[in-house]
């Protein structure tokens, strides 16, 4: 495994290209909303940018609440009894910090998909 | 081809008994005919009742087919094959029996005409899906499987306590337009409910399907909850109750999606808000409507399979499922980053995806019969699955930050599966008119006008860019270590700590009793022990029972001596 390896999201640059690109879409989507002849069944709809903004808002709102609802919804992950260690039995984990790649304890208790 | 009268499920079940008695790649090439086969006979089947019998005094209808009903025995048989080349690679013979038994007894469940054989399906679907969910093989899975079974046969006593009332009211068994005028119309209706995930019966889903195994997911999504929604398309369309139970569950459960770690759990919560849609088309009734739940719900068992198996192959190549042990997978597995964007686009009902065209149905039906603020509930609830399903399952699976975990694509026969899904998805999405034509109403209705096409885009692209803003801000909730309560911690954690705390005051009261009973019996024995002390009597403390036996014995040799002499 090559460690130096670059893929495309390790450069930030290529991020805010991505970013970029979807601002402009926003943007040409809003211009669009003034261009294009709507057919609307609802006196909402014709509120400039509806859909935009119910969009943005919308979804502000639902990830606010759902924070807040984690004040008092959350508890440890063991709340039910113990939980599963992770099967490491297959993959390779490489620590990005230092880049040694170290394999994983194959501590495979069985194959799980036996034949009975 | 064979007799018309053979329904359908019975090549399934002949098919559990392939996989019970065949290994290897014999089972599997036989496994895969079998849906193959018996997907190519449905097409040839004409409308009509094509089997019945008497029992008792009763007319079953074990096989029914009209527009509804194949077009949901089309759909599982699709199902079927894609979970079934999916899980080529499983060696485990429990699962390969479960999922032929499994997906047998879902078409036999469509396809039948009356109360009792429904009932019989309804039950077997139960008993064969929970094997897919114990086949994890650990604890947690075992009693998530448990939970799964109780809820699941409840439904079923339910639905057979309904039909006996209904049997008693009208003198039919026939399955067809039930309504809710009666006790055995309300029974039904909540058997019905049950399975089909209304809120706050819909936490057997979220707790048992992300304990099954990879494959078994892929197949529960696929089954239990569109029989629900077969169900109540034939006997409820048009209650209005069932508007407000819809637009509810489109709602409730993508806040708990979320914050949910597991990737399997936030698709479970997905799984019910998109069931959601499909109970408020059958709810509005109108045959636009209806056609809307009916294609969302073809359409749902792909792309919520397709994505189920982009997260199973992503548990099983790395051994983890939830958010906080992953990301940068996409670097090592880009074949399984890029079908399950294709799952997310379609179920976010990207213009183009197979959700846009069923989606946009039930949305269009909701606001032309006037259901404004459910049309509203909707559009956040499309808004919202994008915002979890669409972005946070690629996003935190595939990219987020490097979790240093570097696994391969899974093994073929997954990828090919994921591949079929992903290219209906697109077919659909492109063509729907192909779908339409299936569908059992003719509405001419046309999903790509410039309207729907741009307000849709527009709706997700902003969603898209909140959560982008989010991001960047810190305030998107992060991926934490954690289990979030639902209602199953009613039953999970209230009520045994409620009956623990009962019977401990009971077991005290009862030691407490037993105590002092014992006592007071001690004080009388002692009593008469005083009373008779010198008498010799027999329940004299003075006499010990050792004499008693040594005179019992003494009897006894002198009697068998007696015995003997004679």
């Amino acid at each position: 495994m090559d460690n130096e390896k670059q893929y495309f999201f390790d450069k930030p640059k290529n991020i805010q290209l991505i970013l970029y690109l979807l601002y402009a879409c926003c943007g040409v989507l809003v211009v669009l909303d003034f261009v294009i002849h709507r057919h609307v069944y609802h006196s909402w709809e014709n509120l400039p940018i509806f859909y935009p903004i119910y969009g943005f808002v919308g979804c502000v709102i639902l990830v606010l609440i759902a924070s807040w609802m984690r004040t008092f919804l959350m508890r440890p992950e063991d709340y039910y009894g113990p939980v599963e260690a992770p099967d490491n039995s297959k993959i390779e984990i490489i620590d990005v910090s230092d880049g040694h790649a170290k394999e994983a304890n194959n501590n495979n208790e069985g194959d799980r998909n036996v034949d009975a | 081809m064979w007799m018309l009268e053979l329904p359908p499920f019975v090549l399934f079940l002949i098919g559990g008994l392939i996989a019970a008695t065949t290994r290897g790649k014999l089972r599997g090439a036989l496994m895969i005919a079998i849906p193959i086969i018996s997907g190519l006979h449905l097409w040839t089947v004409p409308e009509g009742i094509h089997l019945q019998l008497t029992f008792l005094d009763y007319e079953l209808i074990p096989y029914r087919a009209d527009k509804l009903s194949l077009m949901f025995g089309y759909i599982f048989h699709i199902a079927a094959f894609i979970g079934i080349v999916y899980s080529l690679h499983v060696k485990d013979t429990v699962q390969q029996v479960a999922a032929m038994l499994y997906a047998g007894s879902a078409i036999g469940a469509v396809f039948a005409g009356d109360l009792l054989t429904l009932f019989v399906f309804w039950e077997l679907l139960a008993f064969t899906s929970v094997f897919l969910i114990w086949a994890r093989r650990t604890p947690a899975a075992y009693s998530a499987g448990m939970r799964y079974l109780i809820m699941q046969v409840l439904s079923g006593v339910i639905l057979l306590a309904g039909a006996l009332f209904y049997i008693s009211e009208t003198g039919s068994i026939a399955f067809d337009f039930i309504g809710l005028d009666s006790i055995a119309g309300w029974l039904i209706f909540i058997a019905f409910g049950i399975k089909c995930a209304f809120p706050f019966a819909h936490t057997w889903l979220t707790d048992a399907y992300p304990e099954a195994t990879p494959t078994g997911t892929v197949l529960l999504s696929a089954f239990t909850t569109k029989v629900a929604v077969y169900a109540l398309a034939r006997a409820y369309p048009g209650t209005e109750l069932l508007v407000y139970i819809g637009a509810a569950m489109t709602c409730f459960p993508i806040f708990f999606a979320v914050i949910e770690n597991d990737l399997r759990r936030v698709l479970a919560y997905s799984l019910i808000n998109q069931v959601g849609f499909m109970v408020v088309g059958i709810g509005i009734g109108t045959s636009l409507a209806l056609n809307g739940a009916v294609s969302h719900a073809f359409n749902d068992v792909i792309f919520k399979g397709l994505l189920f198996m982009s997260m199973g192959a992503v548990l099983h190549m790395t051994g983890r499922i939830n958010g906080s042990d992953l990301g940068g997978l996409y670097k090592t597995m880009p074949k399984t980053t890029i079908l399950c964007i294709v799952g997310a686009a379609s179920i976010s009902a990207f213009p183009l995806f197979s959700g846009f065209v069923s989606k946009s149905m039930v949305m269009t039906a909701a606001m032309e019969t006037g259901h404004d603020w459910v049309w509203l509930m909707l559009l956040f609830a499309s808004a919202g699955v994008f915002h979890h399903a669409g972005i946070k399952i690629p996003y935190f699976a595939f990219f987020a930050h490097d979790s240093g975990i570097r696994a391969n694509d899974p093994p073929n026969n997954m990828l090919l599966a994921m591949f079929i899904a992903a290219c209906l998805c697109i077919g659909i999405g492109i063509y729907p008119a192909a779908l339409y034509s299936l569908l059992p109403y003719d509405t001419g209705y046309n999903p790509y006008d410039a309207t729907h096409v741009l307000a849709q885009t527009q709706l997700l692209l902003f969603s898209a860019l909140a959560f982008v803003w989010l991001n960047l801000k810190g305030k998107y909730p992060p991926e934490l270590r954690s289990t979030h309560l639902d209602v199953d911690w009613v039953y999970r954690r209230l009520v045994p700590n409620i009956l623990q705390r009962m019977f401990a005051v009971i077991w005290k009261v009862d030691a407490d009793v037993r105590q002092s009973v014992r006592g007071k019996l001690s004080q009388c024995q002692a009593f008469l022990a005083r009373q008779y002390k010198e008498g010799g009597s027999f329940i004299s403390s003075d006499y010990p029972s050792g004499n008693m036996v040594l005179w019992v014995a003494v009897i006894l040799a002198t009697y068998l001596f007696i015995g003997f002499v004679n």
